[in-house]
């Protein structure tokens, strides 16, 4: 897996191990701790204790599944998935992405020699066959990808009336409040810095897309990422084969064409330099790149990382507010209203505090966006549940029934009901003793 | 209001969007997220269905011919119950769950917040189009004097299903959202009343009804939503969906299908058609989702069944049930005739063992059993939503189980057995939105079950808790600390470091306690 990763995106195996394989092993271990829970009916209380009959919720599979990972992180977008629709009981279609076919192949060669190959499949190819595939009757499809895409996918499910869980991304945001230690000033930028450059060089859908902060703090916040770069990486980036590559010339032109526009050229203060030929590109910092750019409207989805400042901190709240729902939102603050504010007043798939990309790894978070960043979740018990049909299922005995339940309707009957909806058990004793006359005549 | 609206000029896109356009601005004002405003709208429409009951009856009998004790009990007091439960619970469904967080992420804490979903659209089918279910379930002891009587009274619940326009309101408006709702034109009175009411009872500047039909439904389903909420039948669920797609939309979507009953022999057949009767018939004729479409019996146990079937029915409707004040009528003359034809294609025609009667005039068809009807035949292939109910016979019971497996999966299913076997088979192998053992319909009623469908009968749920949810963004949030593993994660990498990682997330204490020491 370590090979195929280098291979496709230049990943190193600390980071393939960060970012994919422990992940996944985290997660197996996980649900195999927790199936049996999760498989067991959950009873549903009755709202006065009908002795004589039962009410739960059985989890059921949903059928045949179909699994559409990406390229960015191979193994655990597509094993990831995997992991919640074997579960749930479900038979499954995997379809890796091409723009990754090493670990595409190494998914369709290796996983039939550890997984029951009658029902679970991988099946390899381009737009072409994920285009065949969805306009197959699912019974669910879970889809990992761009909004674009997602939007096509979810068009052909409707066709069948199939469920989504929809995964795309969005422009995630750091907010970056003044801190005044110093510790927790460079542990911030370790993490800004660290998980937007480290992880898959910045093409991940919870990278951090844009930071946030005071102007008065961005000299010293590019200073302090200098610093932290330098330290991460060396003089040569490339040189220390520990960062990824930028995965095909398509990608490496798009990023390419963002810097090309000169104001954006004009803003970049670190970094810049591109080699199309390793389609590598270095760490990039830019301060205060024009908002209509393309750079700052797209999901920039590499290793450019846009500094906006803003005279206040809690500006970014609007800022924000102004743009999509992103996947996630990240602020570093020890501010508690500031926080508050966060959570209360924007929306986006997830929140973390003081740090980046985190909450992928928490396995009883929900993991899924909203708006343009998508739609359902997984992770841990959400993955299991987005692939099952949670069955209500009632028990009744022959022994108890109500004579005036059924017609001929008379106001007597009526009379009844209106009393037992009011839970005034003497009315219907009375009414019943014909001691209470009916409402009306 | 809405409805005088509707007269002056058609709603068209351009009136769509700016609907929308002025709800997002009240939503975005944060009106309806606070706790006092959802309280204050839940407690509007109780005020409402209390003050108005008699106009809602009316409403209903005028566009249905519905029963006064069906609406009364199925669709007022059944709001009335999702509203009370609602408001109950509205305070803890509100507050964020606080989630374990394992030492993959320590120190850190975390919670799932719900917040809500922005401007949502509900479209609402015909068949209850007041509320949509109902129900009470409630075992009580009575003691008084020198002796005690137990009282059961399983009440039943109501039918709901489909239908229903408030009851996903409540969930809509208990999650924090503002909402456009878009009655059934199907049944013109009460969406009229409807868009009179909210208007009066509710805060217009996030709450609105829309009236119409295609041209308005179609409007409105151009424009970008948080979230759609459609009740009705597969076909537009699917263009709800396709539309949804475009703004990618999450949707909920309460489709039907044919419900089945499976009758064993050895139980008490009385009850058993009693139940089956007043779930089908009396339940808006038959016109409701969660109705049982059709019986699958043993051919030993079939005469005897439809025997008993027929007392029962003359017991509750008479012997002219065409004139029995009981029954709901047809909705209109479109399945007025898609029913007859249902009765009279010619393969099914001479199936009939009971009833049959029709009255175009008064848009009535008298409950009618069919014995043995082809299974290729139209009856059986399409959700009947009428006072039509086939029998098939089998040889053993358990071919019951491969015949519904045949077909699409139906909203609802059920089995009347006393066989233990029998019914954790049915239990465990029939996949459906719900399941009832020994009676019909009456999950409807209970708020801590989920009712949705599943593959074809639907997509999502609902009822209780599960309509806060529906209508809820469950946002994840963590809270780190800037102690920790800072260092360990990123470049350079070293032997060391991807050590400790493993432990991290092997969820090592040593291994943890080494990262929490070191920076660079």
């Amino acid at each position: 897996m370590n090979a195929a990763l280098e291979f496709d995106l230049g990943k190193h195996p600390v980071e393939a191990y960060r970012d994919e394989i422990g992940g996944l092993i985290k997660s197996a271990n996980y649900a195999l701790g927790c199936l049996k829970g999760w498989m067991s009916a959950r009873k549903a209380k009755l709202p006065l204790a009908a002795a004589l009959t039962t009410a739960e919720i059985i989890p059921e599979p949903l059928g045949l599944v179909l699994i559409i990972s990406s390229w960015n992180f191979p193994f655990g977008l597509s094993l990831e998935p995997l992991i919640g629709a074997l579960a749930a009981g479900n038979v499954v279609v995997l379809k890796p992405s091409e723009v990754a076919p090493r670990c595409s192949s190494l998914l369709a060669n290796v996983l039939p020699a550890y997984l029951d190959p009658k029902a679970i499949k991988v099946v390899e190819g381009g737009p072409a066959v994920s285009e065949q595939l969805v306009k197959q009757k699912w019974d669910k499809i879970l889809f990992t990808g761009s909004a674009r895409v997602g939007r096509i996918v979810m068009a052909a499910a409707a066709n069948h009336l199939t469920p989504v869980t929809l995964e795309f991304g969005g422009k995630c945001p750091a907010v970056l409040d003044s801190l005044s230690s110093s510790w927790d000033r460079e542990v911030a930028v370790q993490r800004i810095v660290g998980s937007k450059f480290s992880a898959c060089a910045g093409q991940a859908c919870i990278a951090i897309d844009y930071v946030v902060v005071e102007k008065k703090f961005s000299s010293t916040l590019l200073e302090l990422m200098k610093v932290r770069i330098g330290k991460m990486l060396g003089e040569n980036p490339r040189e220390s084969r520990s960062m990824a590559r930028i995965v095909n010339k398509h990608h490496f032109l798009r990023l390419k064409t963002l810097l090309e526009d000169p104001n954006v050229k004009a803003s970049i203060v670190y970094g810049g330099s591109m080699d199309e030929k390793s389609l590598f590109i270095e760490p990039t910092i830019l301060l205060d790149p024009p908002l209509e750019s393309d750079l700052m409207q797209d999901e920039i989805f590499g290793p450019l990382l846009p500094i906006i400042t803003l005279k206040k901190i809690e500006d970014s709240i609007n800022f924000i507010n102004s743009r999509p729902k992103p996947l996630a939102i990240y602020a570093f603050t020890h501010n508690d209203s500031l926080r508050k504010r966060m959570v209360a007043e924007t929306s986006s798939g997830s929140v973390t505090f003081n740090d980046a990309m985190i909450q992928y790894m928490a396995d009883t978070l929900p993991f899924g966006g909203i708006g343009e960043s998508g739609m359902g979740n997984y992770h841990g018990k959400f993955s299991f549940d987005t692939f099952s049909h949670h069955k209500a299922v009632m028990r009744r005995s022959f022994l108890v029934d109500f004579w005036f339940r059924f017609p001929p309707w008379n106001d007597h009957k009526l009379q009844l009901f209106r009393s037992m909806y009011l839970f005034d058990y003497l009315g219907v004793l009375l009414t019943v003793l014909g001691l209470r006359k009916s409402k009306q005549g | 209001m809405a409805g005088e609206d509707k007269k002056q000029q058609p709603f068209d896109s351009k009136a769509a969007s700016s609907l929308v356009a002025e709800l997002r601005g009240a939503f975005a004002s944060g009106t309806t997220r606070s706790y006092q405003w959802r309280e204050s709208q839940l407690r509007g429409l109780l005020r409402m269905t209390d003050e108005h009951e008699q106009d809602i009856t009316a409403a209903l009998r005028s566009d249905l011919g519905k029963p006064e004790l069906e609406s009364v009990l199925y669709e007022a007091a059944m709001l009335r119950n999702s509203c009370k439960f609602a408001l109950k619970e509205l305070q803890r469904w509100m507050m964020p769950e606080k989630v374990k967080t394992s030492l993959t992420t320590f120190p850190s804490s975390a919670e799932i917040v719900s917040e809500p979903l922005g401007v949502v659209l509900i479209i609402s089918a015909w068949n209850y189009p007041y509320c949509m279910r109902h129900f009470s379930f409630f075992i009580f002891p009575v003691s008084f004097a020198s002796f005690t009587i137990l009282f059961v009274v399983p009440t039943f619940f109501l039918h709901y299903l489909s239908v229903l326009s408030l009851d996903p309101v409540v969930g809509a408006i208990a999650a924090g959202n503002a909402v456009v709702l878009k009655p059934s034109e199907i049944a013109p009175a009460t969406s009229a009343l409807l868009a009179k009411l909210l208007g009066e009872y509710m805060d217009s500047s996030s709450i609105r009804v829309v009236e119409g039909a295609v041209p308005e439904t179609t409007a409105l389903l151009e424009q970008k939503w948080d979230k759609i909420f459609y009740t009705g039948n597969g076909r537009v669920g699917q263009i709800v969906m396709a539309a949804a797609a475009k703004h990618l939309t999450p949707v909920v979507l309460e489709l039907g299908g044919k419900s089945p009953v499976v009758v064993d022999s050895g139980i008490n057949l009385q009850i058993a058609c009693r139940r089956i009767i007043v779930g089908k018939w009396g339940n808006n004729n038959g016109q409701a989702c969660i109705a049982s479409d059709y019986i699958i019996t043993t051919k030993d146990l079939a005469p005897k069944l439809v025997d008993v079937l027929k007392n029962e029915l003359e017991t509750f409707y008479g012997k002219n049930p065409l004139e029995s004040k009981d029954l709901s009528r047809i909705v209109n003359s479109n399945h007025f005739t898609r029913l007859t034809k249902l009765l009279d294609e010619d393969k099914v025609s001479k199936k009939v063992v009971y009833g049959g009667e029709r009255d175009p005039t008064k848009l009535q068809i008298a409950p009618t059993i069919l014995l043995d009807v082809p299974r290729d035949s139209l009856i059986m292939n399409e959700e009947i939503f009428g006072p039509l109910l086939p029998i098939l016979t089998v040889d053993k019971l358990e071919e019951s189980f491969d015949i519904i497996k045949s077909g699409a999966k139906p909203l609802a299913a059920y089995i009347f057995t006393n066989d233990k076997k029998l019914k954790e088979h049915f239990v465990n192998n029939v996949s459906a939105g719900g399941l009832v053992v020994n009676d019909t319909t009456v999950h409807l009623a209970v708020h801590t079950l989920p009712f949705g469908g599943v593959g074809e009968s639907g997509i999502g749920a609902y009822h209780g808790k599960f309509s806060f949810d529906a209508f809820s963004h469950k946002k994840a949030v963590v809270y780190r600390s800037f102690m920790g593993d800072a260092a360990i994660r990123y470049p350079p990498y070293t032997n060391g470091k991807l050590r400790l990682m493993k432990a991290l997330l092997g969820g090592s204490i040593l291994g943890i306690l080494r990262a929490l020491f070191g920076r660079s």
